[in-house]
C-alpha cells in the first residue's frame, strides 16, 4: 500500500511542478531523465531480472516513436492512443526477437538484438511515409488545458510512464515470475532441472520490455516536432538503458530509477557545460568502472554503507 | 536495375573477394569467441584501434601491410592484457558475472570509439599505398588491388591461423581448452595461460585485419557497431571455431551482400548480415561447421 | 526499499538536477548582446561545424572591435548539439529560458536544425538558418532567413543539367544518398531533366551505410549514360570517385558530379588530389570569385585555422557563416534594435551586403537569387593543399555572371587535361 501512496505523490507533484512558474528548460531536460527511467526501468526486467543482456533497447524506443507516427499520421491519434499503439509494436517486436534467439545462450540475444537494431533501422529509413531517411516534420496538435505548453503536458506524460513502468518491475520484481527470472539468472540448467518454464518467462520478460521501451519512445516525436531514424535509432539509447542499471543496481526497481536518475542529469548537464563526446565516454567510463568495482550498483553500495535489518 | 550475366559475374567476383576480406576480420573473433567463449563485442573495435595506428605509422611512410605486420606483437599483449583483466573481473565468478562481462565489453567499445573520436575526430582516415586506387584489368573486368591484396592477406592469414591451431603444440592446446577444459587441466596444462596466449594471437590477428580494413576502405571511429554484425555473423554462421568455416561463411557473406547490392541498388545491401545472422542463430545455431 | 527513502531520493535528485544546471548570473541586460546556437562540433557533421563556428567567432571578435552591436558588447554562447536532433530543442530553451539570449543563430545543417522551427514559430522569434535545405517548407515561419546559395531543389542541379543539355546529352544516370538533402536534390534533378528532354537510364538510391561502390558503378557504366549526376555526402563522395578512378564509368559520359557533398571539405579535396579532376560539382565559393572582403577574410581565417585545426581553406561553410554575423549586424544598426519583428521586416526587404555577395531574401525565408556554383576539378595534383588557394583549380562553370571557363567533355579527357 505504501508503493502505491508513493506512486500516487510522484503524480501529483509531477502535475503541480507542471503548473508552477518553474524555467520551460527544466521540462525539456526532465523529459529527457524520466524517458531513461522508463528506458532503465523496461532494461532491468530482462537484463536485471533474467540476465539476458539485451542491447537493442534503441530498435524499441525507435520502433515506438515509429509506431506513435505512423498513427499520428494516418489516424491523427490522441497522444494516449499512440502509447497504446507503440507498446503493442515494440511488445510484439520483442516477442518476435525473443522466440527466434531466446532458447540459445545469452550472448547469442545480445547479438541478435543488436542486429534487430540495424535492420529495423534499414527498413525505416526505406518507408517512404514515415520520411524515410529524411524525416519527417509534425504538426503538434494544439495543447490540453490547464498546460501552458506542450513539453509540460509531455513532462507529466512521462512521469505517468514511468510510474506505470516501475509498478510493472516491481510486480514482475516480487511475484512469481520475478522469482523464476531470478532461478534463470543465476542458473539456467537448474531452473530447468526444477520445472521452472524458462522459455515462456524470458518469453514474457522480453515482450514485456519491449513494450515499455516502445511506450517511451511514442512521445519522443511530439517532444522534437520531428523524427528521422539515425537520431531514433541512435546506439545511445541502447548503452544508456544498459549502463543506467548497472550503475544504479539490477537487483531491485529502484537501480534503474537511480541510474537513470544520476546519469541522465550529468549527461544533461554536460550537454549544456562540456558539450561534447565527453558526454559519451562519460557512460562508457562509469559503465566500466561500475561494472567491475561496484557489481551491485549503487544499490549495492548504499546497502553496505546502511545494512538493514531485513 | 539491370541484371545481366556479366553483371551478375562481377558481383560474384567482388563478392568473393569481399567475402574473404570478411573472412579476415572475423577470424580473430572466431578464436576469442568461438573457442573462448569471450563474450568480446569490442573485437571491430579493437581492430578499428588497429586501422588507426595503421594510419599513424603509414603517415611516417610505411606500407601500410608492413605496418599492421609490425602492430601484430603490440596487439599480441594487449590481447593477453584484456584477457587477463576480464578472467580476473569476470569469468572467475561465474554466470551472473559473465553478464557484467558482456557489459563490460560493451563499454570497452564505447570507450574505443570515443577515445579515438577525441584523439583523431570524426573524420574519416584513409592510407595511401601504390596498390590502393588502381585495378587489374582482365578483359572487361577491372578488379581494384586493393581488394587483391586484402584477399591475399586473408587467405595468408585464414591458413596460417589454421595450420597453427592444428599443428602445433600450443595450437592444439587452445583446441582442446575449448573443447574440454578438465581434461587439460587434468592433463597438468594452465587453461588460463592457454586462454591468455589465444586471445593474445586473436588480438595480434585483430591489428593485421585493422590493416587491411583501412587499405580496403576509408575508416572512422563509429565503424565498430556495423562491424560488430558482419563479424558475429560470420562467427556464426561458421559454427564457433571453425576456422575454415570462417572463411566459408565469409564467403557466403560477402557474395550474398555484394548480389543484394546489385539487384535492390544497395537499399538493403548492411541489412544482409545482422538478417542473415538471426536466419541462422533461428534456424542452425551451431553454424555450418559447429563443434 | 520503503517510500520514504524513495521520495527522499527523488527530492535530493530533483533538487541536485535543479541546482547543477548552471544558470548564469544575470548581467545587466543593458551592458551586453547575447547571441546564442547550438553548433554540431561532433558526430557527422561535426568536421564542418567547428570550421564554421570559427568564422562565426571572427566575426563576434571584429564586431565587438568596432564598438559592438548599438554600442554594447556581444556576448556568444554555443553549446554541441553532437548532430543530434534530440538535444537541439533542450539546448536552444536553455539559451532562451536561462541564459536569456537575445538573439538565435541556427546550427549548420538541416537535420539540427529541423526540431527548432516550431519552437520558434510559436514564440515568434527570428531564427538565422545555417546553411540547411528546405526545411521551413512545411512549418511556414515568417521569420527565418536561411543561409545558404541555393533555393529549392532545382536552384541546385540548374547549371548541372543546363550545361549538359549544351553539350548536348539525350541520357542521364542519377545516383544518390537516401539522406534527406540527397534525395530532394535528385528529385529537383529528375524534373529538371525531364524537362530538358533528357532521359534517365539510370536511377538508383543507396543506403548512407554503403562503403563501396564498385557495383553502383559498374551498373552505371552498363547503362551508358551521357551525364552522371551523384548526391552524395562526404563519406560516399571519396567512395564514389575512388570507384570511378578504378573502374571507370564509359567513356560515354561527358560530365559527372552535380550535387556531391564532402569534395568542398579540405581534407577530403587533400586526400582525393588528382582523383577529382574533371568532376563538375557544385560549390559556394572557390578562388577566383570576386566577393568583397572575401579574400581578406580567408587570409584571417587561414591563420586561425592552422591553429584551431580545422579545415585549413575553409571555402565552403566558413564565408557563410561570418556572412550571417553580417547580416544580423546590418539588421540592428538598420533598425537600431533588437526587435526581432522589426529585424524580420528588414531582412525581408533589404538586399544585404556581405562576403559572399549581395544577399536578398524571398517570402520563404531563402535567397532570392540561388547562386550555387557548378565548378570542375582541373590539373589538380596529389598532395597538395595549397593549390587550391589558386584560382584554376576549379573553373567556375556556371552561373554565367561569376564564369571563369567552359566545361571540357568528356569526362575521361577532362580528367586528363592539365589546368
Amino acid at each position: 500500500m505504501k508503493y502505491w501512496i508513493g506512486a500516487a505523490a510522484v503524480l501529483v507533484i509531477a502535475f503541480l511542478t507542471a503548473l508552477s512558474g518553474l524555467n520551460e528548460y527544466f521540462f525539456y531536460a526532465a523529459f529527457i531523465v524520466l524517458q531513461f527511467m522508463v528506458l532503465a526501468t523496461a532494461w532491468n526486467i530482462l537484463g536485471g531480472y533474467a540476465g539476458y543482456v539485451n542491447f537493442g533497447t534503441a530498435a524499441f524506443f525507435a520502433i515506438g516513436a515509429y509506431a506513435a507516427v505512423v498513427l499520428f499520421k494516418w489516424l491523427g491519434a490522441p497522444l494516449a492512443v499512440q502509447i497504446a499503439f507503440a507498446a503493442l509494436a515494440s511488445g510484439l517486436l520483442g516477442f518476435g526477437v525473443g522466440l527466434l534467439t531466446l532458447r540459445l545462450r545469452g550472448i547469442f540475444f545480445a547479438i541478435a538484438t543488436v542486429a534487430i537494431i540495424f535492420i529495423m533501422e534499414t527498413m525505416m529509413v526505406n518507408w517512404r511515409y514515415v520520411g524515410g531517411a529524411t524525416g519527417l516534420q509534425l504538426l503538434r496538435p494544439d495543447v490540453m488545458q490547464p498546460f501552458t505548453s506542450y513539453t509540460r503536458m509531455l513532462f507529466v506524460v512521462m512521469a505517468l510512464l514511468v510510474v506505470i513502468a516501475v509498478s510493472v518491475a516491481r510486480y514482475v520484481q516480487i511475484s512469481w515470475i520475478g522469482r523464476g527470472l531470478r532461478a534463470i539468472r543465476d542458473s539456467e540448467e537448474a531452473a530447468e532441472c526444477s520445472g521452472v518454464p524458462t522459455l515462456k518467462l524470458k518469453l514474457f520478460a522480453c515482450t514485456v520490455s519491449g513494450a515499455l521501451m516502445g511506450a517511451a519512445g511514442a512521445p519522443m516525436p511530439m517532444y522534437l516536432s520531428f523524427i528521422e531514424p539515425a537520431s531514433s535509432f541512435n546506439l545511445n539509447y541502447s548503452v544508456s538503458a544498459l549502463a543506467m542499471p548497472m550503475i544504479g543496481g539490477t537487483v531491485h526497481w529502484m537501480g534503474p530509477v537511480i541510474g537513470a536518475l544520476l546519469l541522465g542529469s550529468i549527461q544533461q548537464i554536460v550537454t549544456v557545460t562540456i558539450s561534447s563526446e565527453i558526454n559519451v565516454l562519460v557512460i562508457g567510463v562509469l559503465l566500466v568502472l561500475f561494472v567491475v568495482f561496484a557489481p551491485d550498483g549503487v544499490l549495492g553500495l548504499l546497502k553496505k554503507l546502511w545494512p538493514r535489518r531485513s | 536495375m539491370f541484371f545481366s550475366f556479366d553483371l551478375l559475374f562481377e558481383a560474384v567476383l567482388f563478392g568473393v573477394l569481399l567475402g574473404c576480406f570478411y573472412a579476415a576480420v572475423s577470424i580473430g573473433l572466431s578464436v576469442s569467441f568461438g573457442l573462448l567463449d569471450v563474450p568480446h563485442v569490442a573485437h571491430p573495435a579493437v581492430m578499428i584501434l588497429g586501422s588507426y595506428f595503421t594510419y599513424v605509422l603509414a603517415a611516417y611512410g610505411l606500407d601500410p601491410i608492413v605496418a599492421g605486420v609490425l602492430l601484430m606483437p603490440v596487439f599480441f599483449l594487449l590481447g593477453i592484457l584484456i584477457y587477463r583483466f576480464y578472467y580476473e573481473t569476470f569469468e572467475k565468478r561465474g554466470t551472473e558475472a559473465a553478464v557484467r562481462g558482456l557489459a563490460f565489453f560493451f563499454g570497452l567499445a564505447f570507450i574505443i570509439e570515443v577515445g579515438l573520436i577525441l584523439g583523431f575526430g570524426v573524420d574519416q582516415r584513409t592510407v595511401h599505398a601504390a596498390y590502393i586506387g588502381s585495378s587489374l584489368s582482365l578483359g572487361e573486368y577491372r578488379i581494384p588491388y586493393r581488394m587483391l591484396v586484402a584477399f591475399g592477406v586473408a587467405l595468408v592469414l585464414t591458413f596460417s591461423l589454421s595450420l597453427y591451431l592444428s599443428k602445433t603444440f600450443t595450437g592444439r592446446a587452445i583446441k582442446a581448452v575449448a573443447q574440454d577444459e578438465p581434461a587439460l587441466r587434468l592433463m597438468g596444462a594452465n587453461p588460463v595461460r592457454i586462454k591468455q596466449w589465444a586471445f593474445g594471437i586473436a588480438t595480434g590477428v585483430s591489428a593485421l585485419a585493422g590493416a587491411m580494413l583501412i587499405i580496403v576502405g576509408p575508416v572512422e571511429p563509429a565503424m565498430d557497431r556495423l562491424y560488430i554484425g558482419r563479424t558475429f555473423c560470420v562467427v556464426v554462421l561458421a559454427g564457433l571455431g571453425s576456422m575454415t568455416g570462417t572463411l566459408a561463411a565469409g564467403l557466403i557473406l560477402g557474395i550474398a551482400e555484394s548480389i543484394v547490392l546489385m539487384m535492390t541498388g544497395a537499399s538493403w545491401a548492411p541489412a544482409v548480415a545482422f538478417g542473415l545472422l538471426l536466419v541462422v542463430l533461428g534456424i542452425r545455431p551451431q553454424g555450418l561447421f559447429g563443434r | 526499499m520503503n517510500v520514504t527513502r524513495r521520495k527522499v531520493l527523488g527530492a535530493v535528485g530533483a533538487t541536485a538536477l535543479s541546482a547543477a544546471i548552471p544558470v548564469r548570473r544575470a548581467r545587466a541586460q543593458q551592458n551586453v548582446v547575447k547571441i546564442g546556437m547550438s553548433m554540431p562540433q561532433t558526430g557527422s557533421l561535426g568536421a564542418g561545424g567547428q570550421a564554421a563556428l570559427l568564422a562565426l567567432r571572427m566575426w563576434v571578435d571584429d564586431v565587438n572591435q568596432r564598438g559592438g552591436l548599438l554600442g554594447r558588447k556581444v556576448d556568444f554562447t554555443v553549446y554541441d548539439d553532437q548532430t543530434n536532433p534530440a538535444n537541439v530543442p533542450g539546448i536552444y530553451t536553455k539559451l532562451l529560458d536561462v541564459d536569456k539570449v537575445d538573439l538565435l543563430i541556427a546550427p549548420y545543417g538541416t537535420v539540427p536544425t529541423a526540431p527548432l522551427m516550431p519552437m520558434v514559430k510559436q514564440r515568434n522569434l527570428l531564427l538565422m538558418g545555417n546553411f540547411s535545405f528546405q526545411v521551413n517548407a512545411k512549418v511556414h515561419h515568417d521569420m527565418w532567413f536561411n543561409n545558404s546559395p541555393w533555393n529549392d531543389a532545382a536552384s541546385w542541379s540548374d547549371g548541372f543539367v543546363k550545361n549538359g543539355q549544351k553539350l548536348g546529352s539525350k541520357s542521364i544516370a542519377f545516383l544518390a544518398a537516401d539522406q534527406e538533402f540527397a534525395q530532394n536534390l535528385a528529385n529537383g534533378a529528375r524534373e529538371l531533366s525531364k524537362t530538358a528532354g533528357i532521359k534517365a537510364v539510370y536511377d538508383q538510391n543507396y543506403p548512407p551505410t554503403t562503403t563501396d561502390f564498385s557495383s553502383l558503378v559498374r551498373a552505371i557504366r552498363a547503362a551508358k549514360p551521357a551525364v552522371v549526376f551523384v548526391m552524395s555526402y562526404p563519406n560516399d563522395s571519396v567512395a564514389i570517385v575512388r570507384a570511378v578512378n578504378e573502374i571507370g564509368v564509359g567513356s560515354g559520359v561527358k560530365m559527372f558530379g552535380g550535387g556531391m557533398v564532402g569534395l568542398q571539405f579540405t581534407p577530403i579535396m587533400q586526400s582525393l588530389g588528382s582523383q577529382l579532376n574533371g568532376i563538375v560539382n557544385y560549390n559556394s565559393y572557390v578562388p577566383g570569385m570576386k566577393y568583397p572582403g572575401i579574400e581578406d577574410f580567408l587570409a584571417r581565417y587561414a591563420k586561425k585555422a592552422a591553429e584551431a585545426k580545422v579545415d585549413p581553406l575553409g571555402f565552403y561553410l566558413p564565408p557563410f557563416n561570418y556572412a550571417i554575423g553580417q547580416m544580423l549586424e546590418q539588421a540592428v544598426n538598420g533598425t537600431k534594435s533588437l526587435d526581432q519583428k522589426k529585424m524580420a521586416e528588414y531582412l525581408r526587404q533589404n538586399e544585404m551586403k556581405t562576403i559572399v555577395g549581395p544577399i536578398r531574401y524571398d517570402k520563404s525565408g531563402e535567397w532570392a537569387n540561388p547562386r550555387v556554383v557548378q565548378a570542375q576539378f582541373r590539373g589538380v595534383v596529389d598532395k597538395d593543399v595549397e593549390q587550391f588557394r589558386q584560382p584554376g583549380k576549379q573553373v567556375v562553370i556556371y552561373p554565367d555572371d561569376y564564369k571563369t571557363g567552359d566545361v571540357i567533355a568528356p569526362f575521361e579527357k577532362a580528367r586528363s587535361t592539365k589546368g
